[in-house]
């Protein structure tokens, strides 16, 4: 069984974006860029069946700028067997990411496409599922739990007030959550073979998709600064204070 | 213009969220109807019809859509979008499981966890996590929108709109449901409490969270929450989780015990009207949004708090 992982390049987790003077967008000049953390919980996933038996062969691909191949590097470091870059400067929507994944795996022929549930940076969480729809694929997104059996996939989704299971045909989009794994920190040598495995570059133009952006970003803000209060001595200072000034009790 | 507002329900009860959204359709348009999409949802849509504002309720029942399984949803939604010029969704994990499927389907962007409606094309939203808000102009013919509810008042009761029942569209073929299991509790749902009292890491056990959280949030008749430190440990289940990669809550009172304050928790919490920080490290960031600080080990400020509410008549 073939995977497919998209992986995107974002601020890493554990940096505060901050919003340019001029409210163009979010300043990424000399930010740490990392892998997104659910794209790499996606990468996790598939190794780990690949460590079952269960994957024959995992292809990362990624769209972004020509930095984005060390994301992929990281994916390859992880498990991935090869990788593809379409490379592009523009700041793509997720419908625009859905159809160049389309037409990726129109040549991959993934039986699987596993992927994160959400990027960190436009936070649309809408991709996977984009992509599950123009494919006429089933979706299951939201994953803690995954198990593929006789061509199916059985998906523990992540639902408001608990879980629910459903069960998939493959091929099938499925995005993953939080919870579906711990990713794996790749050791050195596997970053060192990782620099070996193939890694093709191709152009957005090449793939004639419309990429044509559908929003137009008018400004990025600051959101309304929250002042601190103050400081109470004691729990019984709390309470009255939460009564009689804040009036919440 | 007319607007379609997809209903948040469990098959037997309206959520709030529904009532949210309806506040923000009716900033679109005056033309605003309802679809309530479940199975033996009767008494949501009756619900849904009393929503003043509210034009007409749509009620289409199958076990597919009683499932909440997002092809049904879309498959049924698609060619209703031919009466509307938006459909608005709020934005809870099964709104956020089929709306991006719709917009995909419309071959439109999906406009996503908006929070304030500028106009009838422009729209904020946030992105990183709430760090940054972002204003867009979308030039799309139909909007597919997703909606954070608790940035948005509830719409009223008082209005008495028709149902009608329409088909319900297919059932997908290639996807089947097997289970569901929701966690049972007696305290209010996390995301539309009034207060919600949250644990983090600093618990050191789930055994210890369940200790000091638990007969706190009863006492306070609040939901339990957590940071994503908490959740990652196993101190808490991962539906407590408050923060960018859980639920967005904006409750009247939000306490936070032992949470240091990572960006990605407050970007779930900093809209609550108060919020109570308590945390023995007097650095600790969540003290820069806190309207009230108690600098203190949890171990001995929860029982004074507990003892404190006690005299005070809670």
């Amino acid at each position: 069984m073939k995977v497919l992982v998209p992986v995107k390049r974002v601020i890493d987790y554990n940096v505060k974006a901050r919003v340019k003077p001029d409210q163009s967008g979010v300043d990424l000049a000399n930010v740490k860029m990392s892998m997104n953390p659910f794209c790499e919980i996606a990468v996790e996933e598939a190794v780990r069946l690949k460590e079952k038996g269960v994957a024959t062969e995992i292809v990362s691909v990624s769209i972004g700028p020509i930095q984005a191949q060390e994301t992929l590097r990281t994916s390859l470091a992880m498990g991935a067997d090869r990788a593809i870059l379409i490379q592009t400067d523009q700041d793509l929507e997720p419908l625009a990411v859905a159809k160049l994944l389309k037409a990726v795996i129109a040549e991959e022929s993934p039986d699987l496409v596993l992927m994160g549930k959400q990027a960190i940076d436009g936070d649309n969480n809408a991709t996977g599922q984009m992509l599950s729809a123009i494919l006429d694929w089933p979706q299951a997104t939201f994953a803690s739990k995954l198990e593929i059996e006789g061509g199916k996939a059985k998906v523990t989704r992540e639902v408001d007030g608990g879980l629910q299971t459903i069960e998939v045909n493959l091929p099938a989009v499925v995005t993953a959550d939080l919870r579906l794994n711990e990713p794996r920190y790749a050791s050195l040598p596997n970053i060192m073979k990782a620099k070996k495995k193939p890694l093709d570059i191709k152009e957005l133009a090449s793939f004639g998709v419309d990429v044509a952006p559908r929003l137009k970003v008018v400004k990025v803000a600051e959101p309304p600064k929250r002042s601190g209060g103050i400081k109470v001595e004691t729990a019984a200072d709390l309470v009255n204070k939460l009564k009689t000034e804040a009036g919440v009790l | 213009m007319a607007v379609l507002v997809i209903a948040d329900h469990d098959n037997a009860s309206l959520k709030d969220n529904t009532h949210k959204t309806v506040t923000a359709a009716l900033q679109l348009s005056g033309d605003v109807d309802v679809l309530v999409a479940g199975q033996g949802a009767k008494a949501v849509a009756e619900a849904a019809a009393k929503i003043k504002g509210v034009r007409k309720v749509l009620l289409a029942e199958s076990d597919a859509l009683g499932q909440g399984l997002a092809e049904a949803v879309e498959a049924l939604v698609v060619p209703l979008m031919a009466n509307y010029d938006a459909v608005l969704t709020p934005a809870t994990s099964q709104g956020k499981n089929f709306s991006p499927r719709i917009a995909a389907k419309l071959d439109v962007a999906q406009i996503t966890d908006v929070t304030e409606v500028v106009d009838g094309s422009t729209f904020v939203r946030p992105i990183y996590a709430g760090n940054a808000m972002e204003t867009v102009t979308s030039s799309d013919a139909k909007k597919v929108i997703t909606v954070r509810p608790t940035v948005f008042k509830a719409a009223e009761e008082g209005g008495s709109a028709a149902i009608e029942s329409i088909d319900a569209g297919a059932a997908p073929a290639k996807t089947h449901f097997v289970s569901q299991e929701l966690v049972k509790s007696a305290r209010p749902e996390l995301s539309g409490a009034k207060i919600v009292v949250s644990g983090g890491r600093a618990m050191g056990s789930a055994e210890e969270f369940q200790r000091v959280i638990d007969p706190l949030a009863d006492k306070l008749g609040a939901a339990v929450g957590a940071s994503r430190a908490a959740v990652d440990a196993g101190y808490a289940p991962n539906d407590y989780q408050v923060g960018q990669t859980g639920k967005v809550v904006a409750p009247e009172l939000y306490i936070a015990i032992g949470i240091s304050g990572a960006i990605q928790h407050l970007a779930g919490m900093k809209d609550s009207k108060v919020i109570v920080a308590i945390n023995k490290d007097a650095d600790a960031p969540i003290f820069q949004v806190a309207d009230y600080g108690l600098v203190a080990d949890y171990k001995v400020a929860v029982p004074e708090l507990m003892d404190a509410l006690t005299a005070a008549g809670k």
